[in-house]
């Protein structure tokens, strides 16, 4: 009655050999390593710039232990810190600005694992240290923007259909267009309604005015804050990426917040102003007269600036505009002859000296430039074909689909839409992140020695078994953590620790019951099996109760206790297969194949 | 080796008074101290500033103290963390102060006043944050109890469901009466110790609940009493055992674990405690109060998961 089929020796031994290989790379350790990834979507991590790392490492004489390609970057990894570092100054130097060059760890498990995607667990940022911050959107900015853009656009859409009205301002939340008569009000109506259909109107009258009350639809005002949102997560990507983090985690957490974690990051003050900074866009004409000539001065009154391709343009000094006037920029098409276009829409101010500047410049280039940390960039440099009014700039030309997105992103993501406020910040010095793991590990390994030492003890070879069977749980929990990449933190290991603890539950209601069915005078081989029988009911209902309150801790705990509550139900599930077929599985090898079985050692 | 060789039953039941006492008084002493005392509450619930950091030589608080309040902030607290080296500096919230610059300027002026220092940690919380923590805990603590009960009464009867979670809301109160008493921080990490403790010490009531139900189909004879008395005695043992083996487990932590893991142990250790005293003899009382009856099993329950097991 104890025995195992074949198969289901066989389906254990598989599931162990798996977990011995996904929890395998975690035994390697982590080697420091570089890592390069091109920051232009134009460029690409491949053979050419794996070799082009290798040469300038060689030229430099150092020697990597590996140059590998991983995803969209290539790493390469090291002995120690000293050669780490002096490759990345090597590498910045030989690549220049186009590649990020980031510090990263690299495990050290061959290749072959890496193949299965066997990779060691996830570190969170208590164990490997860094930088979490977490952002709120000012929604009620991204709002007001959107709302004091509209009052100009609104009064030169009146302007130009020649209606009359005596005022628009903006109150709270709210758009007041007044009107002298409800003649103007009706026609300056229909024409609102059909130019911003994101607004509801409603007409009313005071104080001898016709007013028009103009408030943005729910599904608008949802619309503009989720792209606020979006726009200032790409913002920060952008600028998460010049300081050069090897695994940035940048992602939107509920309707108005961003969390932005950098590993590895110590210097908090520099990555709190980078991410607070605002990046400035220029409007200027190019300087076509004068030709560049390569190492010479830029003449008088210009500036020499780099374009996306590289090549250099000489702009004049003098500025039309700032980003500031730009309101929108959207991807779209040339409505003459359907090209690529960059749509972008300027408040009242910047529509009125982009007028005059265009008038002045017909025929000229015109140089939209990037300001960021003091070095600009030429965005896109069109040429002005005719005088353009009413603030709605189109650029088009020589364009993909790609690149009026890209530029269109630029033009908008220079800024933040909406300011941001850090309201959380969590940093763990490198030290501090090595200690923990430390501590962590050190309190699962005595523990778990403890509770070994006296189950031997107390039910010898059973005891022996439910170790086995508790480490086979250690084995397939890390292997499973590791397979999920799941996030472990400090107070995963301690869910690692408190699960082992709790799963030995299971062992000790299986041996306790087979001493009792012993001692109630059943035969040893009746008395292992309604043991393991009877006790697995139990077993499912305690540990349903525990699911239950991982569950919900998952669902509501934020960071590290996620981090605890994901350990808790993992370490639940492999406890369950460990503790029952496992260890039933090693009972029977032992002693189901003997008929006349007498006793069983089980103190 | 076997350390609970009982012969009779214990009859736990008749000292059901007793018991119920001591839990009544224990219980009733940690609403005291929550009410009068109140929780800790740590930097994660009411925001602030926590900086821990590290000097190379013993810390002259003194002497921090004195830069925090050059830098304009007199009320920040200040204590050794851990070892004499090791120093934690707490800030409270404050509006004329952007929160997030803080910890640079404090930073900046312990290193002016000794380049030993190494920062260690910097936790900076705000107000809406420490809000929404809060909540979400509440709204956590809500949905484990009553998935709870409604586990118990669909696999056991609703009686069962209530006197575990009345038994084990029992033991949360307690732990956090004990937090409360000492002044212990009460920090996130201690808030899911002490759901996880509820998880857990539910455990218990399930493994004494089922010998009951076990009991009432094969002791045909014997009073309600009776067989509560057996189920609590048969199980004993391994309540007693299970325990100590996830407290050498908890121990560990409480002892290496160091200051991070230290009250999330000390919550975890308290509640496996009193889950072994809540389980056996309040749960099981509660029940014999709610009127558990044989008559509640004789339905053909025969969704038994026994069956499952290969």
């Amino acid at each position: 009655m104890n025995r195992y089929p074949l198969w289901k020796y066989l389906l254990i031994l598989a599931v162990l050999l798996a977990g011995l290989i996904y929890a395998l790379p975690n035994f390697y350790g982590e080697s420091p390593a570089v890592q390069v990834s091109p920051l232009r979507a134009s460029l690409k991590a491949d053979a050419a710039l794996r070799e082009r790392v290798e040469k300038a490492l060689k030229a430099a004489s150092l020697s990597p232990e590996v140059v590998a390609l991983d995803g969209n970057s290539v790493k390469a990894r090291f002995a120690d810190t000293d050669n780490q570092l002096k490759a990345k100054d090597v590498l910045i130097s030989r690549l220049g600005e186009d590649y990020m060059v980031a510090l990263n760890l690299l495990s050290r498990s061959p290749r072959w694992l890496t193949n299965l995607y066997a990779l060691p667990m996830y570190l969170g940022l208590d164990l490997r240290g860094g930088v979490h911050f977490l952002l709120q959107v000012d929604m009620k900015a991204a709002l007001g923007k959107a709302l004091e853009a509209s009052t100009g656009d609104i009064r030169s859409t009146l302007r130009d259909q020649k209606i009359a009205y005596s005022g628009v301002s903006r109150e709270g939340n709210m758009l007041l267009v007044k009107f002298r008569d409800t003649d103007a009000r009706s026609k300056g109506e229909a024409e609102i309604k059909q130019h911003f259909t994101d607004y509801a109107l409603s007409a009313k009258e005071a104080g001898g005015e016709f007013v028009l009350q103009a408030t943005l639809k729910p599904e608008a005002e949802r619309r503009i804050q989720d792209s606020a949102v979006q726009q200032n997560l790409l913002t920060l990507r952008n600028r998460v990426n010049e300081l050069g983090v090897a695994e940035p985690v940048i992602q939107q957490q509920g309707a108005d917040r961003v969390v932005v974690q950098l590993p590895g990051v110590q210097d908090t003050a520099r990555a709190k102003d980078i991410l607070g900074r605002t990046a400035t866009l220029e409007v200027r004409m190019v300087d076509d007269e004068h030709q560049i000539s390569p190492g010479a001065a830029a003449p008088f009154g210009t500036e020499m600036f780099k374009d996306r391709d590289g090549n250099m343009l000489l702009v004049k000094k003098q500025v039309i505009l700032t980003g500031e006037r730009i309101n929108d920029a959207q991807p779209g098409f040339d409505s003459r002859n359907n090209e690529p276009a960059v749509h972008i829409n300027l408040d009242g101010v910047g529509a009125r000296k982009f007028k005059e500047a265009s008038r002045e410049n017909v025929g000229k280039r015109m140089a939209i430039i990037l300001f960021e940390k003091g070095k600009g960039e030429i965005v896109t440099a069109p040429v002005i074909r005719e005088e353009i009014g009413g603030g709605r700039v189109q650029i088009s030309g020589k364009m993909s689909t790609v690149e009026a997105q890209d530029t269109s992103l630029l033009l908008r993501a220079g800024a933040l839409a909406a300011p941001m406020e850090i309201i959380e910040e969590r940093t763990v010095g490198p030290s501090l992140g090595a200690d923990n793991i430390k501590r962590g590990f050190d309190s699962t390994k005595i523990g778990f020695i403890m509770v070994a030492v006296f189950m031997i003890a107390y039910y010898l070879m059973f005891g022996t078994i439910s170790v086995l069977a508790l480490g086979a749980n250690l084995l397939l929990l890390v292997a499973l953590l590791s397979m999920l990449q799941a996030t472990l933190t400090l107070p995963g290991m301690a869910g690692i620790a408190l699960t082992l603890g709790m799963a030995i539950d299971a062992n000790v209601l299986i041996n306790e019951r087979v001493r009792e069915e012993l001692r109630n005078g059943v035969t040893p081989q009746a008395a292992i099996h309604a043991g393991y029988d009877r006790a697995f009911g139990t077993i499912l209902d305690s540990n349903a109760t525990t699911l239950i309150a991982g569950i919900a801790l998952f669902m509501f705990g934020s960071g590290p206790i996620k981090g605890f509550a994901v350990v808790l139900c993992l370490g639940i599930l492999t406890s369950m297969f460990s503790a029952v077929l496992i260890s039933r599985a090693l009972v029977n090898l032992i002693y189901g194949r003997k008929v006349r079985l007498a006793k069983v050692a089980i103190g | 080796m076997e350390f609970f060789r009982i012969k009779r039953d214990i009859p736990f039941m008749s000292y059901g008074r007793y018991t119920t006492a001591i839990s009544l008084v224990t219980f009733l002493f940690a609403v005291f101290f929550l009410a009068t005392k109140g929780l800790n509450f740590g930097v994660d619930f009411t925001g602030g500033t926590v900086i821990e950091v590290h000097y190379a030589q013993p810390a002259d608080l003194a002497k921090v103290r004195e830069q925090l309040a050059a830098t304009g902030l007199p009320d920040a607290l200040v204590q050794n963390f851990g070892s004499s080296h090791d120093v934690l500096i707490q800030v409270p919230l404050k509006q004329n102060l952007a929160g997030a610059k803080l910890s640079e300027q404090v930073m900046d002026g312990l290193h002016k006043q000794d380049t030993s220092v190494e920062m260690r940690r910097v936790e900076f919380v705000g107000p809406q944050v420490g809000k929404d923590l809060v909540e979400n805990g509440a709204l956590a603590l809500l949905l484990v109890s009553l998935g709870i009960v409604g586990y118990l009464w669909l696999r056991f009867e609703w009686k069962f469901g209530l006197s575990a979670i009345i038994a084990n809301l029992h033991d949360v109160i307690i732990i956090l009466g004990f937090f409360a008493f000492f002044q212990w921080e009460f920090s996130l990490s201690v808030l899911a110790a002490v759901l996880a403790v509820l998880g857990y010490s539910v455990n218990e009531s399930v493994v004494v609940f089922d010998r009951i139900r076990e009991n009432f189909r094969t002791m045909r004879k014997a009073e309600v009493a009776e067989i509560i008395d057996n189920a609590i005695t048969r199980t004993m043992s391994r309540t007693i055992i299970t325990h100590g083996c996830t407290q050498m487990m908890v121990g560990a932590m409480l002892f290496l674990g160091g200051e991070t893991l230290h009250y999330f142990a000390m919550a975890l250790t308290i509640g496996i405690l009193f889950s072994i005293y809540s389980s056996v003899l309040v749960a099981s009382p509660l029940l014999m109060l709610l009127g558990v009856s044989r008559e509640d099993f004789i339905k053909p329950e025969k969704t038994e998961a026994e069956e499952v097991l290969p």
